[in-house]
């Protein structure tokens, strides 16, 4: 083979990878509106994920006293006044609902605020970042760091600096678990190692997902893995507010000097100096000039950055800033910019929310304590009991939703001349049965109604069985059939 | 574009080819990727301690145990033990309780029933129904026709001992001649049809045409009073079924009751209390009494 033909086969496959790695991305701090509300929001979503598992609400005597409670090993969801029952998980349906038309609501008025300001991933990687600040230094020192050799220096920072995002992983995971059990005990657990395995299992998912995601993906999770930029590029129109770059100020980009001469002498010249800070600050490294792109999430930092630029350089502010695709256009045909956040999307998005938020509302108000079925015992369906008789067999469940015990008394009718007994019910003086059931709980009990031959027939007829809470008075009825020969 | 011979470099990839030549046309030699390759050791690695540890090797009558002693049944055995050890804290007042005291007491009741649901459904459901309904010549549980009593403690002692479980010296034992065969007291094939329409009339059931149910009632008083009672309602100390209620275990046409006293019955129920532990049998009989026709 001679040297040319292994050349011209090394330009057919160059045996390079088709892989090319993420450039690092070092945001250089930045202090402006933005950065304080988004510090601001920061600590708000901290400060309720790790304290609110701590936060008391009194239930009476029965019931767990923890505000935000979700307890899987008895099937209850508690939250502050409400509790659910597993049958009554479309709550959390409406809840979905309500959530993802808060999003869509968002991102029609203000675009992606939720990525910018409220996202997990926002938050979490904002607090890493503020750590590896603190140990590391701004963005030129941690360049520097990054490439200089190692050294005992570059140890203890880089020691220092996973030390603390460990620490602050583990707290994470720490916190996640404690919605699920009453939180001051299971902390207490935890910390002296008594605590379940499933508890530090689950501490030390959250932990390895809150230190991989926030301290190395970063940015690389909102480019690649999450759906959501890729939806709300479908949701999104030309009246949202989004963060945009005033092409119509800044082109074209002059450096500072040569602005003030061609502006001296009558050239166009834009605002843009071309300093790049924009870009410096950016969190996900994109540059806001090249327009709306999908690695934007909309923090609006590069705002703050290009503010005090334009500060510095006696230049009006907010050549970056929250504007609309349709103000854009209409200053290039020189019209005036308008924001219109009441528009049939957001009108349709709010009317959707208050039906659906009502809707739950309403559920709440009218909420029944007291919930029965009835199941027949299919085996025998009936019994024929001496020469006269016949009984069929219930299963009943009683849901006690009260945080005391109730005793419900039975009613029967619809059957002529029919009686009943269970064993796990007590006789009330008139015929009825009193079942007592625990706080908060079920309890299923067989129920036996006998009746003469001649009330019923083969095909059945209809029986209906009330309960009534002999201290509310609330009652509720179920209904089924009567079989006999 | 000139091809590669056998053990040459190929400048592309950096790899020799085999020593082999098939046709003119040779292989590169790609070896296996390192990680593979050292997986791959450490799974001989791991199935020769396995062999140590576990069960594994087929021998001639026997098979290599293993130093572990692991067993698959052992685990379940383990299990079990490990089930009963944790029911032994919520049963420990079912053991100490009679029938009568715990089906006075609510919790123990509930406790009762779903342990006995259990055990019904495993031991008794082959002959007596997933319901206790029962079938021809199986006992239905839910009626009132209880041949040896249905209160607590009378469920109790059939269940602990039988019926006609030889066996257990305590069994329930009773046997109804079979009057078809019975000495100088064989009833002709014309008296049974008598006394079986009788019998049939005590359940206000209707009789065939032109028989003498008189005397049917004469034979009757004569050979089947004395354990049935004049009336025929039974006698549930002696296992005598009562004959007045319209239930019949194995059946109340005149094909079945004919065969019945032609040749008798006498079925057996094995007696529980060398299977089940006290408890079980205890929460049975509460279950049982519970299905409506407990007394």
């Amino acid at each position: 083979m001679s040297h040319a033909e292994v050349e011209r086969a090394h330009e057919v496959f160059d045996g390079g990878p088709l892989y090319v790695a993420s450039p690092k991305v070092y945001p250089q701090s930045v202090s402006g509106t933005f950065r304080r509300l988004k510090w601001a929001l920061l600590v708000v979503c901290l400060g309720i994920y790790y304290f609110l598992p701590f936060v008391r609400w009194d239930r009476g005597p029965n019931q767990p006293h923890q505000a935000v409670l979700a307890d899987l090993a008895h099937s209850r969801f508690y939250f502050f006044f409400i509790e659910i029952w597993p049958q009554e998980v479309y709550y959390f349906t409406g809840l979905l609902i309500l959530a993802s038309l808060a999003l869509f609501l968002s991102n029609a008025l203000f675009g992606r605020v939720w990525c910018g300001y409220f996202c997990v991933q926002t938050v979490w990687t904002d607090l890493f970042l503020w750590v590896e600040r603190l140990v590391e230094g701004d963005r030129r020192d941690r360049m520097k760091l990054d490439a200089a050799p190692w050294s005992a220096d570059k140890i203890a920072k880089r020691v220092a600096k996973h030390g603390v995002w460990l620490a602050i992983a583990v707290c994470t995971g720490g916190a996640w678990v404690l919605y699920f059990a009453d939180a001051p005990t299971l902390l207490r657990d935890i910390v002296t190692f008594h605590a379940s395995l499933v508890a530090y299992v689950w501490i030390g998912i959250f932990t390895a997902t809150t230190y991989y995601l926030a301290g190395r993906l970063r940015e690389q999770v909102c480019i690649y893995m999450c759906p959501w930029p890729r939806i709300q590029a479908a949701l999104t129109d030309v009246d949202a507010l989004n963060v945009t770059y005033r092409r119509d100020r800044g082109e074209p980009r002059v450096s500072l000097k040569d602005g003030d001469n061609l502006r001296a002498a009558g050239q166009p010249a834009g605002d843009c100096i071309d300093c790049h800070q924009c870009v410096a600050v950016c969190p996900t490294g994109v540059d806001i000039r090249d327009g709306s792109q999908l690695g934007c999430i909309q923090c609006g930092l590069c705002i703050d950055a290009c503010d005090a630029v334009m500060a510095k350089v006696h230049r009006p502010t907010r050549l970056i800033s929250y504007d609309t695709d349709e103000n854009m256009r209409r200053r290039q045909r020189g019209e005036a910019p308008v924001y219109r956040l009441v528009r049939s999307r957001t009108v349709l998005y709010v009317v959707v929310m208050a039906i659906v938020g009502s809707l739950m509302v309403y559920r709440l108000m009218t909420r029944q304590h007291l919930e029965l079925s009835v199941l027949h015992v299919r085996a025998p369906m009936y019994t024929t009991s001496g020469q006269n008789a016949v009984r069929n067999g219930y299963a009943l469940r009683f849901s006690n939703k009260w945080s005391d015990a109730r005793q419900f008394a039975i009613d029967i009718s619809g059957v002529p001349g029919a009686t009943a007994k269970s064993e796990q019910a007590d006789a009330l003086p008139n015929g009825r049965l009193e079942v007592a059931v625990d706080p908060d709980s079920t309890q299923e009990i067989e129920f036996y109604v006998t009746a003469p031959r001649s009330s019923t027939n083969e095909a059945g007829v209809p029986i209906v069985m009330t309960a009534t809470d002999l201290e509310s008075g609330e009652s509720v009825s179920v209904s089924d059939h009567f079989f006999g020969p | 574009m000139a091809t590669l011979g056998p053990n040459q470099l190929d400048p592309i990839t950096g790899q020799t080819t085999t020593d082999h030549e098939w046709d003119g046309v040779c292989e590169l030699n790609t070896p296996l990727p390192r990680w593979w390759l050292w997986t791959f050791y450490a799974t001989i690695l791991f199935a020769i301690g396995y062999w140590v540890l576990y069960p594994a090797w087929p021998l001639l009558t026997t098979f290599s145990h293993g130093v572990l002693g692991f067993s698959s049944r052992g685990q379940v055995a383990e299990d079990i033990q490990a089930i009963h050890a944790l029911r032994a804290q919520t049963e420990a007042g079912l053991d100490k309780a009679s029938v009568t005291e715990i089906v006075a007491d609510k919790r123990l009741l509930s406790l009762a029933l779903a342990h006995g649901k259990a055990a019904f459904a495993a031991n008794c459901s082959p002959c007596h129904g997933a319901g206790g309904q029962g079938g021809k010549g199986y006992r239905n549980l839910t009626n009132e026709d209880w041949l040896w009593g249905g209160t607590l403690d009378d469920i109790l002692t059939t269940i602990t001992h039988g019926i006609r479980d030889y066996t257990d010296k305590d069994t329930r034992l009773s046997a109804m001649p079979a009057w078809g065969n019975n000495g100088s007291s064989t009833l002709k094939p014309e008296e049974i049809r008598e006394v079986a329409n009788y019998v049939r009339t005590l359940s206000k059931l209707p009789p065939e045409a032109g028989v003498d149910v008189d005397a049917g009632k004469q034979i009757f008083t004569d050979n089947c009073a004395v354990c049935h009672g004049d009336d025929g309602k039974g006698n549930t100390a002696l296992g005598c079924a009562n004959l007045t209620d319209g239930l019949q275990l194995y059946g109340g046409d005149m094909k079945d009751l004919t065969y019945t006293i032609t040749y008798a019955r006498n079925s057996t129920m094995p007696a529980w209390g060398a299977r089940l532990d006290p408890v079980t049998i205890k929460t049975l009989a509460v279950f049982v009494h519970s299905l409506g026709a407990g007394q």
